[in-house]
């Protein structure tokens, strides 16, 4: 049953300063970047808090720049405005195609970058991506100012992180990403769908690779990858991949079809990614 | 011009595309509460306390005490309570009623439920609690199965399936001088009076129940709202205010009725060259909790379990049995998907044992003119399974595709299909519908208990009037049913409101006609005054129906489909993807060709949903999905092109030569796509055929050879 709303407290701060002042006043706040999954939580009777605060009019936190090579995406960018900004298509294509993925379009208007890394779902669109990438997670709080993470050691757990109870994801910053990037979600439907597996992948000399919804956290594969460095054959990297994922039956999808499809993933980006030799008649 | 065969304006085609038209949470009256229904968490349990955790003031509470007259909802038995009175049998079950002026109050008001659990069935093959079994016999099995040179068993399963209507159940109670009114999101006003009148008894003088704009219902409107209706009316009775109950999508989801899960079994006698001689078949429908509509769903499910071929020696037990699940209902199609799913998946095994072609083991055995279903109806000149195959396989370049595709991952697939028009038996009989036609100072009104829920039942029934009237169709209105003002001409279900209705109607306008004597109704009435005809049904003198024996008409006539489906499977994903899709089908006359076309679109996306994508997750007797974003129905992304063939055969039976169709296009989405799956070389005899299951499911390459039995 939906949720009682009224006894809620929201906040909506004027500035950055002012917003992180509630964090550190009222630490189990929950920061709102587009709503788009507390919505759910709310729909279904199980919020995740009682105090909130609508990041919503910090508008400078929505900015997406480059400086020294380096992409920098506010927190607050929305799916729309990823898929839009010539920036993010020329060096982070994988990212693009992976915001296109997320929800309808009403939901890639209001959905955000740092509301999908701030929600910690094992299922959240963009996170593989973001593994790959070797993105940094910059953080911001009214005690410590601002820290960076690498976004492979923010998860700590399942919906489990480092950032701090006072603290707000500000932005995320990639640095130039070398070689052929490759993104696959695989939903229960066409379109407008969670995922069951995704994958994330760079293919150059040091190939990356990352897949979301088969673990707690989305994940690296390290002893994958490796294998594929050292010039191992597709079916043992495959075979690698099997002992690096943890895969769980739940209410969208079964172990045993993620570890197949998780698999099948892998054979598709190293096929997809091979350098291809143009033929001259 | 005439106005039948015309894709016309809709009548409520305006208001609703504006916004205009009112839907049950658009309305408002003075004073309204707002009610919640405080339900069970457990499947299966005894009540040991009931505890409000709230301070009651401003509250109206009601539980199963307050009932004035019978705690039950009437329906075919009287098993469901109103309020739950001691125990509970399914998750979602309705204890106490809380009503109150602010939603935001209602919601935070919390409620503890103690008990003590009961022993939980979740298998309905191995229930001890049979709601309904039903026989039917043709020929004798022994001999048939005697004279086979091939025998062929399966066992198919389907699973249960959601409406998704786009307005969730929804109604208002409203106190007025001497009774009380029931507005309502509903497919069945009378319906819904029958089940208020037991449960508020001599308290309530008056009870009348009207339909407002209704955002679709797709058979999940049809018993489900007696039991919302008795609320809110209980809630109104102890406030002596309006009190408005207004379910949200989860709870609509978690509580309410679905399509009954199915499993059958098939025993099938054949000779070699491929004629069907014995067929066997056992079906078993989970009815859920209690009793409400299952035996009927049951009936025309075990009457079209045989397929629309012909077998001289057929025996169809079937039976619905009880688990501790909320009670599943009606569902467009009402048991027909089911059964029909799979005899033509059946049909598919059967020709491929056979080293026949589909088409052909079809073609020799599909009913004819003259010949007799399972249950002994001769059939009329209006029998077109041989029809619509011939069409659909031209269509669809199927016999070209079923080589080209073969090895390729892909593959094409059809089902031939059935669905009788109107109530089952001597259904109608019982029902004795009647409508009527009255006079207006601007032409003509309908007076019918029939209700427009999205597939179009104004503009139909307004052309068939104004032809037959001799009127043009914007002179006929259409009243807002009102029990207070429309007769009963029955439920708005089972195909039979274009058909039955509309065939009676056409006959009170024809009537009307006759007595104007060549005055337009508006003359008529500016110069005579009003003018008012009811026409009631009769039954037909050459229609035979024994219900003990299950031997006879089963129903007026008949509707057929055939369906071609051509998938391609991923093989990354295991997902199978429908890229085309040919439905073939004909149902007498269309009244409105772009209406019809729509039921037949939307009808087969459905199909498609329940095929391949829609997963009713139950855990501990609830449903663990009841949210869209878990609840999976496909998008326009997951619909194919579609090729739409309406064929003509008028029936004589039926307005303009119409039949039912409302239901006919989900009868075979599901076994054409998993026929096509089968041609793409997986073994698949359950839905929804989700990845996972065409993962897990083992391939058919090189299929097994004929075999005699």
């Amino acid at each position: 049953m939906r949720t009682a709303l009224s006894a809620f407290h929201l906040h909506r701060p004027r500035s950055l300063t002012d917003a992180l002042r509630v964090m550190r006043e009222e630490p189990a706040t929950v920061p709102l970047a587009g709503c788009t999954d507390v919505f759910v939580a709310l729909n279904a009777g199980t919020p995740p808090g009682t105090h909130y605060l609508d990041l919503t009019p910090l508008g400078g936190l929505a900015r997406i720049a480059e400086k020294d090579g380096v992409l920098s995406i506010g927190a607050l960018a929305t799916y729309t405005a990823i898929i839009k900004s010539r920036l993010v298509r020329q060096q982070l294509p994988m990212l693009v195609a992976a915001a296109r993925e997320v929800g309808g379009a009403q939901i890639q208007n209001r959905g955000t970058l740092g509301g999908n890394v701030a929600n910690a779902s094992p299922a959240g669109d963009t996170l593989p991506v973001l593994a790959v990438a070797e993105a940094v997670v910059v953080l911001r709080s009214a005690a410590d100012g601002e820290r960076r993470v690498p976004f492979t050691s923010f998860y700590t757990g399942y919906r489990a992180s480092v950032r701090h109870p006072d603290e707000l994801i500000v932005a995320l910053e990639f640095p130039p990403v070398e070689g052929k990037q490759w993104f696959r979600k695989v939903g229960t439907r066409a379109a407008q769908a969670i995922s069951k597996v995704m994958m994330a992948g760079v293919r150059s000399s040091r190939p990356r690779l990352a897949l979301g919804s088969v673990a707690a956290t989305v994940v690296r594969l390290p002893r994958a990858e490796a294998a594929l460095a050292g010039g191992a054959s597709i079916d043992e990297a495959v075979r690698i991949l099997s002992g690096e994922i943890t895969p769980i039956d739940d209410i969208r999808s079964t172990a045993e079809y993620r570890l197949a499809v998780a698999g099948n993933l892998l054979r598709a980006y190293w096929r997809d990614t091979a350098v291809t030799v143009l033929k001259s008649d | 011009m005439t106005a039948v065969g015309q894709s016309v304006a809709r009548k409520e085609g305006l208001g609703k595309a504006t916004g205009e038209a009112k839907y049950a949470d658009d309305l408002t009256f003075p004073g309204t509460l707002h009610g919640r229904t405080i339900r069970s968490t457990v499947a299966h349990a005894r009540i040991t306390g009931v505890r409000l955790d709230f301070d009651p003031a401003g509250f109206t509470v009601v539980d199963h005490r307050d009932i004035p007259g019978s705690n039950h909802i009437a329906l075919i038995e009287h098993d469901q309570p109103c309020l739950a009175a001691g125990e509970v049998r399914h998750v979602a079950e309705p204890i106490l009623l809380l009503a109150h002026e602010d939603r935001e109050a209602l919601r935070g008001a919390t409620v503890h439920v103690d008990y003590e659990p009961l022993p939980v069935v979740t298998d309905p093959e191995a229930s001890p609690t049979t709601f309904k079994e039903i026989l039917i016999e043709k020929g004798s099995l022994d001999k048939g199965f005697a004279k086979a040179e091939v025998l062929v068993e399966g066992t198919y399963r389907t699973g249960s399936q959601e409406h998704v209507y786009l307005e969730p159940n929804g109604v208002i109670a409203v106190p007025e001088a001497g009774g009380i009114a029931l507005y309502g999101s509903l497919q069945c006003p009378f319906y819904v009076l029958k089940a208020l009148k037991p449960v508020l008894g001599a308290a309530v003088a008056n009870v009348r129940v009207v339909q407002t704009e209704t955002g679709g219902g797709f058979g999940g409107k049809e018993e489900y709202p007696s039991v919302i209706a008795a609320h809110a009316c209980l809630l109104a009775l102890k406030s002596g205010r309006p009190v408005k109950i207004v379910y949200d999508r989860e709870e609509d989801m978690w509580a309410t009725t679905k399509r009954h899960p199915c499993v059958v079994r098939h025993r099938t006698g054949l000779t070699r060259d491929g004629r069907l001689v014995a067929m066997d078949v056992d079906v078993v429908m989970d009815g859920g909790a209690y009793c409400t509509l299952s035996p009927v769903v049951l009936s025309r499910g075990v009457i079209h379990a045989a397929g629309p071929y012909r077998c001289a020696n057929t025996r169809i037990r079937g039976r619905a049995t009880m688990t501790h699940t909320p009670p599943n209902g009606a569902f467009r199609g009402f048991g027909a998907p089911q059964t029909q799913f799979a005899m033509e998946v059946h049909m598919d095994r059967v020709a491929e044992r056979l080293g026949v072609d589909p088409v052909k083991l079809r073609l020799k055995n599909a009913l004819k003119p003259g010949d007799t279903t399972a249950t002994g109806q001769k059939l009329g000149d209006d029998t077109s399974a041989v029809a619509v195959l011939r069409a659909a396989v031209k269509k669809s370049g199927y016999n070209r595709k079923r080589v080209s595709l073969k090895g390729t991952g892909a593959g094409i697939g059809l089902a031939l299909f059935y669905h009788g028009s109107g109530f089952t038996g001597s259904g109608e009989v019982m029902l004795a519908s009647t409508v009527a036609l009255e006079t207006t100072a601007t032409g003509a009104r309908i007076l019918v208990a029939n209700t427009e829920i999205g597939q179009g039942t104004r503009t139909m029934l307004a052309q068939i009037v104004a032809d037959a009237l001799g009127v043009p169709y914007e002179q006929v209105e259409v009243a807002q049913p009102d029990t207070s003002k429309v007769p009963d001409s029955g439920p708005t279900v089972a195909s039979r409101t274009c058909m039955v209705v509309g065939g009676l109607l056409e006959k009170c306008a024809i009537a009307m006609r006759a007595r104007l004597g060549g005055m337009s109704p508006s003359a008529w009435h500016a110069n005579r005054g009003p003018l008012r005809l009811e026409q009631r049904y009769e039954a037909a003198a050459t229609r035979q129906w024994d219900d003990a024996t299950y031997r006879g008409d089963a129903y007026a006539t008949f509707a057929w489909g055939c369906d071609v489906a051509e998938v391609s499977v991923d093989p990354v994903t295991y997902a199978a993807r429908v890229v085309k899709f040919t439905a073939v089908q004909e149902f007498g006359r269309p009244i409105h060709p772009a209406m019809a076309r729509g039921q037949i679109e939307g009808g087969s996306a459905q199909g498609i949903g329940w095929a391949l994508m829609e997963h009713v997750v139950l855990k501990d007797g609830a449903m663990h999905n009841a949210q869209l974003t878990n609840y999976i129905i496909p998008t326009t992304l997951d619909t194919p092109p579609m090729d739409v063939i309406m064929l003509e055969n008028p029936f004589g039976g039926g307005p303009f030569g119409a039949k039912g169709l409302g239901e006919l296009p989900i009868d075979g989405p599901a076994p054409a796509i998993v026929n096509a799956i089968r041609h793409a070389g997986l073994d698949v005899r359950s839905i929804p055929a989700l990845p996972e299951v065409l993962h897990a499911s083992p391939p058919l390459d090189p299929p097994p050879p004929a075999r005699a039995g």
